[in-house]
């Protein structure tokens, strides 16, 4: 019951923020959709705490039968095991946050800010329902929710042509991946006859040999679900080929970025992984794609994300890395070091997030790394819990961050196989570079000269409505790798997750994380120590060395900083032809073949002029009744001539 | 009070209604109040119907039969079953509904579009109720009368050509019925639809009755190429009509597929099915494709439905219980979400004086209330989850994937385009800065009225409720269409799950 308070109650805050929300006033829709929040979270953390220490229960709250047509039934039902006990206490604790911290950011919007609010707490309840639910289609709900949720979001100042160009293209790149993650659905469903997980589960160790006729072959039928299931994940999560939303989605304001990129939508695809385990665990090729598009994602994101000037797609592509740390963790099997990475992740990243709204705020909507510098004086607690973050995401020890990336390489490592050690080596290439861009954003933003017109900017810290939330996050962001890391993936995984990740007990290779070799073990960590170290020398020590590379390698320089390119080649191959293909369908072959076919044909009846000039003049009732008795004389006349 | 007698009061209440108001004075104010009223009374009454109805009873409910033609094997019968109930409610629904909405788009000749309305509601309900074929024949044809006129007097400029095209497709069409008509007629001696059904034909009979009513009932769908009409007279159309003809009337062609094409001729049903689902996928992505290149927004959503009738489409032929589910689904939430659609574009083309995309932008931001239902039956439209627009599509992509991968695929594409066209119209309409026609519009100075609300926000409700319980509706028609589908919807895997 506790459990259902803590789902449904951002879906209150919502409806109120937003349908009452000029009624009531600003002031009072705040509170309404942050009370709202602050149950969800109190009753979303203790259901958690209590499972843990009750010994993960598992259960099944029905709410009400949603769809049920042949043999087809999905109902709303709350599932609470630890994957979605876990999720929930860590979304709507962090949604809390960046909600109490967007009072003091949007305080200076010249709109009423209910419509923001009732946004946050609806992508909110959104993440909620997809974590809790208990069949596919349910998840589906949440999933497109937070498709919702976030194209609003994204798009909140709507009246920026920008902001509106990056919340279509986050929803239409992320409909792409789900058309591809509804047909997996429905052919998971064709193969095992239900949508519910339990049942699906149940089924699918039987069906590993069932084979499926497509692309003129026979591909064993669910790594041909897996890989649809995955092409779902790749959308939401941001992965290579279908990442090119995510940096265009900080068009919304800075907390927008904050939720979507730490508690909720882009840590759907990893949870959609973790939470197919048992059907992924009988499908090798699957992971082995996995694997690799993590990896790749991981290594093409820290590159582009090393020579961006905006500190907020800095930070994004960061992300984008991160997440692909996951997905190789879910590749390799070890599923539990994905959800402890986007655990820790989401502290971190929240906090990441929310001190560079700090710093933006303070600037005055100056997002150019390269315009800001010396901020450490004049905002010492952003300073402060920024390198905390930073630090978490480097992996420097004892961060949140270590602890779960470490496992993420050591767990590549572990799988012995050529694509693992592949993907290991680029891991561990990302470990460097990602201290690299962190400690790039710290030392331009904070530390050295002053870069901004001093005379007319003074920046100062931010208030403590932005600054609480940002000291809890750091606290977590220090600790949480070390308080969770025996739960996640250490001594007590498998009491904690109670069966809610699935492992085949023939290659668990969450049991042989430790490596034999300390070199191997220690190899992340040196690196992100070194790359500290290189952002140093290059940033602070001699800051005129990156100019001089850029000039010195121009076409590589110009390769990262355009993205690789993917959004001009996506422009070229899909949305340019669309465009023309539609015209030319519309133009050449609807006006002028199937609409010139009817228009012979009206040319052709004498008495369609007449008719016509006919319509306009005398009594309609006149008319109908006649046409009416016409058309039964009619048919008495076809009736009776025999 | 027996059901049946009710459905005959719901069936003539509007013909009485039409016939009082031409007793009545000219004065719009008693045009509107009586058509009102009476549709209002029609919906609340055709309630009462849903509510007695029994779904797991086999057969017709609510039956009438009277001698008509009696020597000719003719008679005048009337009855529901789980299939045909829905749609009398949707009519009855949508009739009220576009009456309200025309409060402030329809000025001219009030008593008269009053009239028309009313006779197409019994037009409607005559049509989903008929047992008979003739009976059938004849009201499906009196649809074309008062939807012309609607088209041809309120419509826009070229709302002449556009009643015309629109009344010579639809006839044409039926002849084809006519003439499947008098063949049953000849080759039977009855044209009483449950003694039909349980006649057999040879498959040769099958195939050409098929072609028949797949013309006639194609038309109205439309099923592709047979749109030609659909632009002119969605686009000339009166916003109120609009909402009608393809929330409704359409909706009708999709009925009469299944009805006589599905449940009267299985064996030709299943021998031509992998055709009509290969033309409901081409309509669904070439509609949808079409929607974009279009510059006047009445005319996106236009087709979109058309594209959206290609889901239904497929979703009846792949002639199994969550297809036929789905596509009946589909249909009613999509007679709801398009409506709701027109409608709103309408009150917003009152508002900006004009449909072109290109005249103005940014309605957002001084029409809030409008802006939030426009984004509510948007996101319908593109099947989100939690609205009516998922359920049928969600069904009919899991009907289609017991046909195969590609066709579940390419039906669920829609989902994609959809999207885009959906989003770019309500960008270049709502969001970006006020332009055009609505610069320098004061805040909210320009958003809906009570009598807009009244006819909107019901939709919108509605629109939620099938998404979050769409069980009320999937359990009337469900164990009819189990009734049909369940011994060949046995999925099969292994062999060839192709698309064929």
């Amino acid at each position: 019951m506790i459990y259902a308070v803590a789902i449904l109650a951002p879906l209150l805050g919502a409806l109120v923020a937003g349908l009452l929300g000029r009624v009531i006033g600003d002031r009072a829709a705040q509170s309404v959709s942050i009370l709202c929040m602050a149950v969800s979270a109190a009753c979303g953390v203790a259901v958690w705490t209590g499972a843990v220490q009750a010994g993960s229960p598992v259960g099944v709250l029905h709410l009400l039968t949603w769809i049920s047509a042949g043999d087809f039934h999905a109902d709303w039902v709350l599932r609470h095991d630890m994957l979605a006990l876990e999720m929930v206490a860590m979304v709507s604790f962090i949604s809390l946050l960046i909600h109490i911290y967007s009072i003091g950011y949007m305080s200076h919007e010249e709109w009423p800010t209910s419509r923001f609010f009732a946004y946050l707490s609806l992508f909110t309840f959104a993440m909620l329902m997809l974590v809790s639910a208990n069949n596919l289609i349910g998840l589906f709900f949440g999933w497109e929710g937070v498709g919702l949720a976030s194209y609003l979001l994204i798009g909140y100042w709507y009246n920026r042509p920008s902001a509106n160009a990056a919340a279509f293209k986050a929803f239409m790149v992320n409909r792409v991946a789900d058309l591809f993650f509804i047909v997996g659905i429905v052919l998971l469903y064709l193969v095992t006859g239900s949508v519910s997980y339990d049942r699906i589960f149940a089924a699918i160790p039987a069906h590993f040999d069932t084979v499926y006729h497509l692309f003129g072959t026979t591909l064993p039928v669910l790594e041909v679900i897996g890989v649809l299931l995955f092409i779902g994940a790749m959308g939401k999560s941001a992965q290579l080929f279908f990442h090119t939303w995510l940096p265009d989605a900080m068009e919304g304001p800075t907390p927008v970025s904050a939720l979507i990129h730490a508690a909720t939508m882009v840590t759907a695809g990893v949870f959609l992984l973790a939470r197919m385990s048992p059907l992924l665990e009988f499908t090798p090729v699957t992971r082995d794609i996995v694997l690799v598009i993590g990896a790749l994602t991981c290594f093409f994101a820290a590159t582009v994300g090393l020579v961006q000037p905006d500190i907020k797609r800095t930070i994004a592509y960061s992300t984008c890395s991160q997440l692909g740390y996951m997905f190789v963790a879910a590749g390799a099997g070890v599923y539990q070091a994905s959800m402890f990475h986007l655990t820790t992740h989401a502290f971190f990243k929240a906090l990441l997030f929310l001190s560079a709204g700090s710093v933006i705020h303070a600037m005055h909507d100056e997002q150019d790394m390269f315009r800001m510098g010396g901020l450490r004086r004049a905002m010492p607690v952003t300073w402060i819990v920024m390198w905390i973050g930073s630090l978490a995401l480097a992996g420097i020890p004892p961060f949140a961050g270590w602890w779960s990336k470490d496992a993420i390489i050591s767990a590549a490592w572990a799988t012995g196989t050529g694509l693992g050690h592949f993907a290991w080596a680029l891991c561990v290439i990302v470990a460097f570079l990602t201290a690299l861009y962190s400690g790039r954003l710290l030392f331009l933003v904070f530390h050295g000269q002053s870069r901004y017109d001093a005379a007319h900017l003074h920046p100062h810290e931010s208030g403590p409505v932005m600054l609480g939330p940002l000291v809890i996050l750091a606290l977590g962001a220090a600790v949480a790798g070390w308080a969770l890391y025996p739960w996640l993936i250490g001594p007590h995984q498998a009491a904690y997750w109670n069966g809610a990740i699935f492992n085949r007990p023939d290659h668990a290779l969450i049991d042989h994380l430790e490596l034999a070799n300390p070199l191997l073990e220690w190899l992340p960590t040196v690196l992100g120590v070194l790359g500290l170290a290189v952002a140093w020398y290059a940033y602070l020590a001699n800051p005129a060395l990156p100019a001089r590379l850029a000039r010195a390698m121009p076409g590589l320089y110009r390769f990262l900083l355009h993205k690789w390119y993917f959004d001009e080649l996506y422009d070229a191959i899909l949305v340019r032809p669309y465009r023309a293909l539609a015209s030319a369908l519309w133009h050449v072959g609807d006006e002028g073949v199937v609409g010139g076919i009817p228009r012979g044909l009206t040319a052709l009846t004498a008495g369609g002029a007449a008719t016509a000039s006919r319509l306009q003049t005398g009594s309609i009732a006149t008319y109908a009744f006649t046409m009416l008795i016409g058309l039964v004389v009619l048919i008495s006349t076809f009736l009776l001539v025999r | 009070m027996s059901s049946s007698l009710l459905l005959t009061i719901v069936l003539y209440l509007p013909l009485l209604g039409a016939l009082a108001l031409l007793a009545v004075p000219k004065a719009d104010g008693v045009a509107r109040a009586i058509g009102l009223g009476v549709s209002g009374v029609n919906f609340l009454l055709s309630l009462g119907l849903w509510a007695v109805f029994n779904p797991h009873a086999v057969g017709f409910q609510a039956q009438t039969r009277l001698a008509w033609l009696g020597g000719f094997g003719v008679t005048y019968h009337t009855g529901l079953d789980g299939i045909s109930l829905l749609f009398v409610v949707l009519s009855t629904l949508l009739v009220p509904v576009s009456i309200l909405a025309g409060w402030r788009i329809i000025t001219q000749r009030v008593r008269d579009y009053m009239i028309a309305l009313l006779l197409l509601e019994t037009a409607l309900v005559g049509l989903f109720s008929s047992l008979d074929l003739v009976l059938f024949y004849i009201f499906y044809e009196a649809t074309l009368i008062p939807g012309a006129l609607l088209i041809g007097i309120w419509g826009g400029p070229a709302r002449v050509a556009a009643s015309v095209r629109f009344f010579l497709f639809t006839f044409g069409g039926s002849l084809f019925m006519l003439l499947d008509v008098v063949y049953l007629w000849q080759a039977t001696g009855t044209t009483d639809l449950p003694v039909l059904m349980g006649t057999h034909f040879a498959p040769a009979v099958q195939a050409w009755l098929f072609v028949g009513f797949v013309l006639a009932f194609g038309v109205k769908l439309p099923i592709f190429p047979l749109h030609g009409w659909l632009p002119s007279a969605y686009g000339e159309a009166p916003a109120p009509v609009t909402a009608l003809l393809s929330g409704v009337l359409a909706k009708a062609g999709a009925y009469g597929l299944l009805r006589f094409a599905i449940l009267l001729l299985p064996d030709a049903a299943h021998r031509f099915a992998p055709i009509l689902i290969a033309l409901g996928i081409v309509a669904v992505i070439y509609a949808a494709v079409i929607a974009l290149a279009q510059t006047d927004m009445k005319q996106v959503i236009a087709w979109s439905s058309y594209s959206h009738m290609g889901i239904v489409a497929i979703g009846l032929f792949t002639l199994n219980a969550e297809g036929i589910d789905g596509a009946l689904f589909q249909m009613l939430a999509h007679g709801i979400i398009i409506a709701g659609m027109f409608l709103a574009l309408g009150m917003l083309a009152l508002r900006t004086g004009t449909r072109e995309l290109a005249g103005f932008g940014g309605a957002a931001g001084s029409m809030p209330k409008l802006a939030l239902l426009a984004m509510l039956f948007a996101m319908a439209g593109i099947g989100l989850p939690g609205t009516g627009g998922f359920v049928g599509e969600l069904l009919v992509i899991a009907g289609a994937i017991h046909i195969g991968f590609w066709t579940a695929l390419l039906a669920g594409s829609g989902m994609i385009l959809g999207a885009i066209y959906m989003l770019m119209l309500y960008w270049r309409s709502f969001f970006g800065a006020p332009r055009g026609a609505l610069a320098g519009t004061p805040a909210t100075s320009r958003d809906l009225a009570g009598v807009e609300l009244a006819a909107l926000v019901p939709l919108a409700l509605i629109v939620l409720w099938m998404g979050v319980y769409p069980t009320s509706f999937t359990r009337v028609f469900n164990p009819r269409v189990m009734a049909f589908a369940h011994p060949e919807a046995v999925a099969s895997i292994a062999p060839s799950a192709q698309f064929r």
